[in-house]
């Protein structure tokens, strides 16, 4: 068994940056354990640009924005343990990796969850039909495209408008495919308007709102999609439904926190999220064990992941030096009125720094609402959203000032609320 | 009378933008929300303009595709005459992010340059 101050589980950007975080605080023995034999994690495959306009004040490809922190933690000394794959961890947190060598034991003073997030699968949506080849999610889509220099097919539909789905639309017809239409369920894309005017109108691919596939049609290779609008309540209309004929349907229907791992160390996990429920240290309810990036919630930009796992790596850190107190005082962060979840969902006043930013989404398109914070009954902040849309993350800023001026605050509460 | 629907992209308010010509020919801008929008009018009516993000062919590495990217926007019409640039385009490992793999692609004033560093692979002889 190897003992190590530190172990991070992933390294992409949330890896890397919460192993950049830990340094900064003084912690030195850090070990990242990645699957893959290449540091970045899905950035690598992310070729487009519009990363890195808040971290970095510059738009970088998503290669290069994770650049700047595989150099920052080689500048560091960081060991980084590639094509390793971690198997199990406790929740006295022992590491079960597993590579090439064979298989390792590693016992961490603490441990940061980065391992990232999945893609909705197939399966996870009831298509009915036929299972031929042809369809894939959206990321596999472009990890061939980009990585392996292969196609998918020549002509393909895509079901769901996040972001991913939108970006393949845009590389598939640059590299000569013939995408014939972007499919969503609901009456709004989750996706980016930069995205939709840059990856669809650009090159007039139809985006049917909602509109859902109703039937897949082929036996060994897929031969065509069924699609139909939806009502009200999302089902399909059968009189509206209609055949277009594809060789390839990608899937954009939503991500996952990758918690396999969290639930073997025993993380309490949120039903919302889908990733471990975490207080204001980013600490999950294993003590001694972070999470951050998209296996905490999935964000919608890296310089947030990036933002966020400074901060777990940081406060891993100062779990290992003892900085943390031994007895917590949780007050509960309450989503209402629209607001879906809060992350961190508690706080402890005590142990905050000066400012926490409390990240979260809303339910719903809301346009003319007030973001506001409640701290127990009292309105402690709240300002004007012309628009919050249920694809973008939101947050707000909790002060140390803030919770100075009251005795006892039984809890806070984030709700957007109609303005007047 | 030509008529131009817009969707703003500064914001995900997304404001619909349409820019049509009066009798007089003098052109008018509506529905925009604020200053930036009407900026964003102006120039996607003038001179639209996009990085344009791709990969090439890459020897002697472990992965096969290299991805690189212009090094400014250029003008939306060129989008698909730098794609055929790029199509018979291969490179051979080592790169670092920033090389020129095509100067002055298609006449626009703009490189295509790499944006990933990949070593030369040690064991790119048994690759197929």
């Amino acid at each position: 068994m190897q003992n190590i101050d530190l172990a991070i589980i992933g390294g992409g950007p949330a890896g890397l940056a919460a192993a950049v975080g830990a340094h900064t605080q003084g912690i030195r023995d850090i070990v990242i354990f990645e699957r893959d034999s290449t540091p970045g994690g899905i950035l690598n495959q992310c070729i487009h640009n519009g990363f890195g306009l808040h971290a970095f004040k510059e738009e970088l490809t998503g290669p290069e924005y994770a650049e700047r922190f595989i150099q920052q933690t080689k500048d560091l000394g960081i060991r980084i343990r590639l094509n390793t794959m971690v198997l199990s961890i406790s929740p006295q947190r022992e590491i079960t990796a597993v590579n090439e060598q064979g298989v390792l034991h590693v016992q961490a003073k603490a441990i940061v969850l980065a391992m990232g997030c999945r893609e909705r699968p197939r399966g996870a949506l009831n298509i009915p039909g036929s299972r031929p080849a042809g369809i894939y999610t959206a990321g596999t889509a472009q990890r061939f495209v980009n990585l392996n220099g292969y196609l998918p097919g020549k002509e393909v539909v895509i079901l769901g408008s996040g972001d991913i789905g939108l970006i393949m639309a845009r590389r598939m017809t640059l590299e000569g495919v013939h995408v014939k239409a972007v499919v969503e369920l609901m009456p709004y894309s989750n996706g980016l308007k930069r995205n939709i005017v840059q990856c669809l109108d650009d090159f007039g691919i139809p985006l049917l709102l909602s509109h859902t596939v109703t039937e897949i049609v082929g036996r060994r290779r897929l031969e065509g999609v069924k699609i139909a609008q939806v009502d009200a309540d999302r089902r399909p209309v059968p009189e509206t439904e209609q055949y277009i004929p594809c060789d390839t349907l990608l899937l954009s229907v939503g991500l996952l926190p990758e918690n396999e791992l969290s639930k073997s160390a025993g993380v309490q996990l949120s039903p919302i999220t889908g990733g471990a429920v975490v207080n204001e240290q980013l600490e999950t309810s294993a003590e001694g064990i972070f999470a951050c990036g998209n296996v905490l919630h999935v964000h919608d930009l890296v310089d947030y992941v990036s933002e966020e796992s400074l901060l777990a790596g940081r406060n891993a850190a100062r779990y290992i030096q003892n900085a943390l107190a031994e007895t917590r005082r949780n007050i509960p962060i309450l989503p209402r009125g629209g607001v879906r979840y809060t992350v961190p969902s508690m706080i402890d006043p005590r142990l905050m720094d000066p400012e926490l930013v409390v990240r979260f989404r809303v339910d719903q398109v809301y346009r003319g609402y007030r973001v506001c914070v409640y701290l127990g009954d009292h309105l402690e902040y709240s300002r004007k959203a012309r628009v919050l849309t249920p694809g973008e993350m939101e947050s707000v800023t909790l002060t140390q000032a803030m919770f100075a001026k009251q005795e006892t605050v039984p809890s806070v509460t984030v709700s957007v609320e109609r303005a007047e | 009378m030509n008529m131009a629907v817009l969707t703003c992209i500064n914001c995900p308010l997304g404001c619909q933008i349409t820019v049509s010509a009066d009798a007089l020919g003098r052109q008018k801008i509506e529905g925009y929300g604020c200053k930036r929008g009407l900026e964003y009018a102006k120039v996607e009516l003038t001179n639209p303009t996009r990085m344009v993000t791709s990969t090439v062919r890459l020897q002697n590495a472990d992965i096969r595709q290299l991805p690189v990217k212009t090094s400014a926007p250029v003008p939306k019409a060129k989008i698909m005459d730098c794609m055929c640039a790029l199509k018979a385009v291969e490179v051979s490992a080592p790169v670092r992010a920033g090389d020129i793999i095509v100067r002055n692609v298609c006449g626009t004033g703009s490189d295509i340059v790499a944006t990933r560093c990949v070593a030369a692979s040690e064991s790119a002889h048994c690759k197929p």
